[in-house]
């Protein structure tokens, strides 16, 4: 299982392409099940790149856990979350700050 | 210290609207990222795991604090409220939003600061010892050499695309505190007999995969010549240097290729058709540059021996920090002290925009308005009269950066790693912060002594952990960090490359390997004087196996 990620263009920061858009968190990327679907998530993230919205895409492993979609990689696991060692910063700050309320 | 001129002013002036005009057309679509890296690496803007990341050039590690409080404006307008100081003597931000990047620029420019040649094939920030300036056992101030250099190479139509990164450190004392000899250029300012300065000049020193030490190929070379023989040594580089491999083509490849005495005879010959040119440095010139790094005015302040005399006797602390982080001034009644950016549990290296804002108002007070950044990722000041170092000591307990661990085991150099590095393999802040953590006791630290550890989280070597006296390497092994172990690195006078120890540790395991290494050093030392580097290079590394290892041996 694969998803497709990026980093935006302007900001750079981390998205996973979701719903026909790129969102900020992994959770309920797209997922490609087989060759077929990874060729038309890679077919979606060129166009993006070309169209200046994302750089750096990339196809990644993923699995599905409680109907969230998580990384398999540690490297992307972080990029999902943010530094394990802040986690007051990245996407996980903001669970933390939802969690908090 | 340096200010800019006229020319400096609107050379940065420009390259600010050049960069913000190519920023611009990137955001528009007007160019492909693939037109817009090589721009953007050129003013030092990364794309790493979570964001962009901007290195701005502290050159040779001096700032004042009007530049260290723009740094924290910085942290706390555009970035998420703390830098990163590096190895290079310089500051990256993590988050900033490209659109950002332009604005950042003019207000770096505002204090005499940019980001030029902080990354790509370049020659990059010239470092020097952080205690320039003001150390005691210094022939002369570095810097000025350091800024002459950094005028040269600055946009050198020459040596814009070479082979590889290129780095040049120098220091101006037989204690290299620079590490010279782990850089493609190292100069170490010394006199000759007859008293003129000049420098030994070594080349080809690096780390990242194939970690080399420096060859000394020139005992003396008279100050005049700096630029002449470091065009001679770039040209023999940017015309045999290796562009077909990226992992040869730094010059330590082509020095250890072509061999010592054919890279010595090579850079003599192409120096000899140069060193009586326009590239000689006329005595006016150096001592014009020399004239911008006069020492502040130092009015003696004999008080200080009875000052901290008595607040010795008031605060232990205050005392274990002056033993630990303060060093001996050229001048009596002055000191410098080390600024640890390495609290317990802490990020090695990170600042925050207050602490920044807080050391700059220290730095402003008590020295002289100067700063320094230390390639061991610390803030230096370093022309504190010793009569003010408990109002300094007691300015940093409140801003929490007192730690008294200056060359201790919890002072250590780290890599971001992979918490946001996009080249990193394995992470190595937490593997910082866990030692850390389990030698927090100061009364330990001090009692195991000097000991240099250093971690990178990729082959890259960004931590130098080939010249710790620990070096830890993380890997991805099997989906699983891995960390490999060297020992017996050290990037002194006396610069060796460690070895390695034997089969990896897990991220569960890393912290008792270290601690296991340590005790073994504990337990073989000849007395306290005998450091650790002294001691292994004593016994060498069947101890350290044996204690870490024996038991698996016995077991298989």
């Amino acid at each position: 299982m694969k998803v497709l990620t990026a980093n935006r263009l302007a900001d750079g920061i981390a998205v996973w392409y979701t719903n026909g858009g790129w969102a900020e968190t992994i959770d309920h990327a797209d997922i490609a099940h087989d060759k077929a679907a990874e060729d038309r998530l890679e077919a979606i993230g060129a166009k993006a790149s070309a169209a200046n919205e994302v750089v750096d895409v990339n196809l990644i492993d993923v699995t599905v856990a409680n109907g969230t979609v998580e990384a398999v990689r540690l490297r992307e696991k972080i990029r999902a979350a943010g530094p394990t060692t802040r986690n007051d910063l990245g996407k996980q700050a903001r669970l933390q700050a939802a969690r908090a309320a | 210290m340096y200010r800019y001129d006229e020319f400096d002013h609107d050379f940065v002036k420009a390259r600010v609207a050049e960069f913000s005009d190519q920023v611009a057309r990137r955001l528009a679509g007007e160019i492909t990222e693939d037109q817009f890296r090589p721009l953007r690496l050129m003013n030092g803007v990364y794309l790493q795991l979570h964001a962009y990341m901007l290195r701005i050039a502290v050159p040779y590690g001096t700032l004042n604090s009007k530049q260290l409080r723009m740094l924290g404006h910085i942290a706390r307008k555009y970035d998420k409220g703390y830098g990163h100081f590096t190895t290079r003597q310089n500051i990256q931000f993590n988050w900033p939003a490209l659109s950002d990047i332009p604005a950042i620029l003019a207000d770096l420019a505002s204090v005499e600061m940019h980001a030029i040649q902080t990354s790509g094939n370049c020659i990059r920030n010239v470092t020097a010892d952080h205690f320039a300036g003001a150390a005691a056992d210094e022939v002369a101030d570095p810097r000025p050499y350091a800024e002459i250099l950094r005028q040269w190479s600055s946009v050198h139509p020459e040596f814009s695309f070479l082979p590889r990164k290129f780095k040049i450190a120098v220091t101006g004392a037989e204690r290299d505190r620079a590490a010279i000899q782990t850089h493609d250029i190292g100069l170490h300012l010394k006199k000759n007999a007859a008293g003129e300065l000049g420098f030994a000049v070594y080349v080809g020193g690096g780390q990242g995969r194939t970690p080399m030490v420096a060859k000394k190929i020139r005992d003396f070379l008279p100050e005049a010549d700096l630029l002449s023989y470091c065009t001679a040594i770039l040209r023999v580089y940017n015309l045999y240097g290796r562009r077909d491999n990226k992992f040869k083509a730094r010059i330590k490849i082509l020095v250890h290729e072509t061999g010592v005495e054919e890279i010595t005879r090579q850079v003599e010959a192409e120096w000899q058709e140069l060193k009586d040119a326009e590239l000689r440095l006329p005595e006016e010139d150096i001592r014009a540059i020399d004239a911008y790094f006069a020492p502040p005015p130092l009015v003696d302040r004999p008080e200080g021996d009875e000052a901290v005399k008595l607040a010795r006797l008031d605060s232990k602390s205050f005392s274990e920090w002056l033993d630990q982080n303060v060093v001996t001034h050229r001048h009596p009644d002055y000191a410098a002290v080390t600024i640890s950016l390495k609290g317990i549990g802490e990020t090695p290296g990170d600042a925050t925009d207050s602490q920044m804002e807080a050391v700059a108002d220290i730095a402003e007070k008590y020295s002289f308005d100067e700063l320094r950044v230390s390639h061991e990722q610390n803030l230096i000041l370093p022309h504190v009269a010793r009569a003010d170092l408990k109002a300094v000591y007691d300015a940093l307990v409140d801003i929490g950066l007192a730690t008294a661990n200056s060359n201790l085991i919890s002072d250590i150099i780290s890599c971001p790693g992979l918490d946001y590095c996009a080249l990193a393999t394995a992470r190595s802040i937490p593997v910082a912060q866990e030692i850390s953590r389990r030698f927090a006791s100061l009364e330990r630290q001090r009692e195991i002594g000097e000991l240099k550890l250093k971690i990178s989280g990729c082959i890259n070597a960004c931590g130098h952990h080939h010249v710790g006296h620990i070096g830890i390497l993380g890997v991805e092994k099997k989906g699983a960090e891995l960390y490999q172990v060297t020992l017996g690195g050290s990037a002194d006078e006396n610069t060796s490359v460690g070895e390695i120890i034997g089969r990896g540790f897990s991220s569960e395991e890393i912290t008792d390997a270290i601690e296991q290494i340590v005790e073994t050093y504990l337990g073989l030392r000849l007395d306290r004087n005998e450091r650790f580097i002294d001691a292994f290079r004593r016994v060498g590394p069947a101890p350290f196996k044996e204690a870490l290892y024996a038991g698996e041996a016995k077991a298989a």
